[in-house]
């Protein structure tokens, strides 16, 4: 049953849905800006350090984690010692270089599994897809002391080498998001292109690859970025002593926290974090849409 | 070859899983036996190149003058003959026949001023690569054995035996899987498979910090490393509880912290009348774009006794004296709850960002039916996008409790595992994974660290064997093609 109801009625319960539209708009503002703020706390920490030029009365400089959180002065000296006083230069570039070649390969293989589980029918396909996932499931550092003896039985520890292979080595394991991609590319694609006798190599090269940039990139950015991001391995692989081997991580991670660990060095720590962010962050900030499509292929597929 | 395949079989339950196993063994078995069938039905049936082929690889192709081919498969013979005979040694190591027996004994020479000790952990190693050749090779046995005995039904057909040309041209399309796969499958065999599978044999050894390998022998023990875990006083069977408890606490938490803080984020974010949604996302993303060694070990001294939050807190007069927040904090609990709020701000993004994904992609007639309706913006948001969100993550939230369970990162780099518990190695913060670390890397206990990370093994395989299973993706892989 439909009540009438005058104009005045409508107008008043108009205006108090307005209102309260707007106090919720005010309020989602104010829990975003919030959110930012405590966010980006940590984050502007690590800048604020980095530049942090602050001297003691012996005319040091004071390198330790200090209790007010803006600094009194500020310079580039963190940087300048980076640069001059620690191998940071020399680990950017091994870090540079495992990743260029790693990324390739990681690439390669993993779009190779993935196109190959998805859209060809073989016996022993379901067969690997369950080992494959089986395998996912040990934890990586069960197997890490298996391949660091291994390596070094074949004289390859302490070598950037021996980063690459395993970096990029395990990568047919992790297939699954690109398979998510290809699984969505409809067959009749790939079947009216096999009537018209191209073979499984063409239609993989001439048809399915130009189509899928998205997946390409994504998996590129990932590999890319993961010797820039992970210590475990390397240093299980690199050893401590071996500085001049080390990538950014390890290398930052044993400046802190190292045998003879020095407190006095937290700011330059910091500069060799920012100069680590700054092209990672920006990478991933320009790939961000393709970043994203992945993410949700990834969670959706499972 | 695009042939569909039928839909997986629908298992539903723990009990069917369980029922599938003898199952599984009468399979095998059935395979075995038509594999033994066939062998034998190929061995009489064969040409006398067949035939010779049982012992001479290879020489049933050359019979067929598909000579490159069977020189390849007479070499791969004759070096892997050489190989076990021989034995070469690497690092005073045999590999080959000998290491089968090394395998077995895992060293007899005790070493003295004369004789270096044997290397028990080499021995174990090339033992395991050695079976893998032998593997290979009765792989390549009977693939030679199959292409001599094709060759022959090819030529009583009339027709030619396939040309090496052929055979590698093929690679590019009947047999593109081959070719696709075989450099991942080597990748993943010496990366994965061989060291996962060292690592569960030294499980069963004794091969600790008093056995360093090639000084002290070390040898087998059977299952008395797991016994230890029910019985006895040692680190692992007074702390493995306790890590373990704690382990499901925190993947709990974890997981659905950052589930339930992404999903509310999203919808914050993608609500209509918020402006600049790309700025306020680009906010969220710095914090998964930063390498978490950077972001957890800013966090750990951001929150140290005397740094600047603090500092900031004792000031405002929020409290009278600094927190000790990790490490060195007094109970282990506020360490804990820390690392979860710290987790927090680490893994929200994340979801943050998936969700944001899977709102674009609700289907917009649900919304256009739900207004027809009559539906406010509230109920739809309710009965509609909450949902949606909930049903697709769904295998997410699997997903992301089995790697919070061996997540790394935020304990190793937060805390270490510390406060410390007095007398042990696990720290009262420490997750199964973060102690088979200790334990192995700086420890040298490997196998007790072999033996948790079984049992880390078998907790995440028994909850993804059951959830995956029942999963709509596995179900219907094929659904959508």
């Amino acid at each position: 049953m439909i009540k009438p109801m005058d104009g005045t009625k409508v107008l008043t319960k108009y205006k108090s849905y307005k209102a309260s539209e707007r106090a919720s708009t005010i309020v989602s503002y104010a829990v975003l800006v919030i959110l930012t703020l405590v966010w980006l706390y940590p984050i502007l920490w690590i800048l604020l350090n980095s530049i942090r030029t602050e001297y003691n009365d012996q005319n040091q400089l004071i390198g330790i984690v200090v209790s007010h959180y803006f600094p009194y002065q500020i310079g580039f000296d963190n940087f300048i010692k980076l640069f001059t006083e620690t191998q940071f230069p020399r680990w950017f570039l091994n870090t540079l270089f495992v990743s260029s070649i790693s990324f390739i390969l990681a690439t390669l293989l993993t779009l190779s599994v993935a196109y190959v589980m998805s859209k060809l029918r073989f016996k022993l396909r379901k067969k690997f897809l369950n080992i494959a996932i089986i395998l996912g499931l040990f934890p990586g550092f069960m197997s890490m002391i298996a391949i660091y003896y291994i390596l070094k039985a074949l004289n390859l520890t302490q070598t950037l080498f021996a980063l690459i292979l395993v970096y990029s080595a395990g990568a047919g394991l992790g297939f699954y998001v690109a398979k998510g991609f290809f699984d969505i590319i409809p067959n009749s694609l790939i079947e009216s292109a096999r009537l018209d006798g191209a073979t499984n190599a063409k239609v993989f090269s001439k048809i399915i690859l130009p189509i899928s940039k998205p997946i390409i990139i994504y998996t590129a950015l990932l590999s890319f970025t993961a010797p820039w991001m992970d210590f475990i391995f390397a240093r299980v692989i690199l050893g401590e002593t071996n500085t001049q081997l080390h990538t950014v991580a390890v290398g930052l991670y044993y400046m802190m926290y190292g045998e003879r660990v020095d407190s006095n060095v937290f700011t330059i720590f910091t500069a060799g974090c920012v100069c680590v962010a700054i092209p990672i962050v920006t990478l991933f900030l320009a790939m961000q849409k393709y970043y994203i499509e992945g993410v949700t292929a990834g969670a959706v597929k499972g | 070859m695009l042939i569909q395949e039928n839909n997986a079989k629908k298992r539903t339950g723990f009990h069917r899983f369980l029922a599938s196993f003898p199952k599984f063994f009468f399979k095998l078995w059935l395979g075995i036996k038509k594999r033994f069938v066939a062998f034998g039905k190929r061995f009489a049936d064969g040409s006398i190149g067949t035939k010779v082929s049982h012992i001479f690889m290879g020489f049933g192709n050359v019979y067929h003058k598909q000579i490159l081919k069977g020189l390849i498969y007479f070499f791969f013979e004759v070096g892997f003959a050489l190989i076990m005979i021989v034995s070469p040694k690497i690092n005073a190591t045999p590999i080959g026949g000998k290491a089968i027996v090394n395998f077995i004994t895992l060293g007899t020479e005790a070493g003295d001023i004369f004789n270096p000790t044997d290397n028990s952990m080499l021995m174990l190693l090339f033992g395991v690569i050695t079976f893998g050749l032998i593997s290979i090779f009765l792989f390549t046995y009977f693939s030679n054995i199959k292409s001599s005995y094709k060759a022959d039904l090819d030529v009583r057909a009339g027709l030619n035996p396939t040309s090496f040309k052929r055979d590698v041209a093929d690679l590019l399309d009947g047999r593109f899987h081959i070719a696709m796969l075989t450099p991942a499958i080597i990748g993943i065999v010496v990366f994965t498979v061989l060291p996962t599978l060292f690592m569960i044999l030294i499980a069963f050894t004794n091969f600790d910090s008093a056995h360093p390998a090639g000084q002290v022998l070390f040898d087998w023990v059977g299952f008395s490393n797991f016994a230890d875990i029910f019985s006895g006083t040692g680190e692992i069977s007074v702390r493995f509880g306790p890590v373990l408890s704690w382990t499901f606490i925190w993947a709990f938490f974890a997981t659905f912290t950052n589930y339930i803080g992404g999903i509310l984020l999203a919808l914050l974010i993608n609500k209509k009348k918020i402006k600049f949604k790309k700025v306020w996302r680009t906010v969220f993303v710095l914090t998964i774009a930063l390498p978490q060694f950077i972001s957890l070990l800013a966090m750990r001294n951001l929150l140290s006794e005397y740094g600047p939050l603090n500092s900031f807190l004792v000031n405002s007069g929020i409290i009278n004296h600094p927190i000790k927040f990790l490490a060195n904090a007094d109970s282990p609990w506020t360490a804990r709850i820390t690392i979860i709020i710290i987790n927090i701000w680490i893994g929200v993004p994340y979801t943050m960002l998936m969700t944001s994904g899977i709102l674009m992609n609700v289907p917009a007639e649900l919304y256009e039916a739900a207004q027809i309706d009559g539906a406010n913006k509230r109920q739809s948001l309710m009965h509609i996008t909450v949902p949606y969100i909930l049903f697709v993550t769904t295998p997410y939230l699997i997903t992301s409790f089995i790697g919070n369970i061996t997540s790394f990162n935020v304990i190793y780099l937060l805390s270490g595992g510390a406060p410390i518990v007095p007398g042990y190695k696990a720290g009262s913060t420490d997750l199964l994974v973060t102690w088979l670390y200790k334990l192995t890397i700086d420890e040298n206990e490997y196998n007790i660290g072999s033996v948790i990370a079984i049992m880390t093994f078998i907790i995440t395989a028994t909850a993804t064997l059951i959830t995956y299973r029942r999963s709509k993706t596995y179900k219907e892989e094929d659904a959508f093609q």
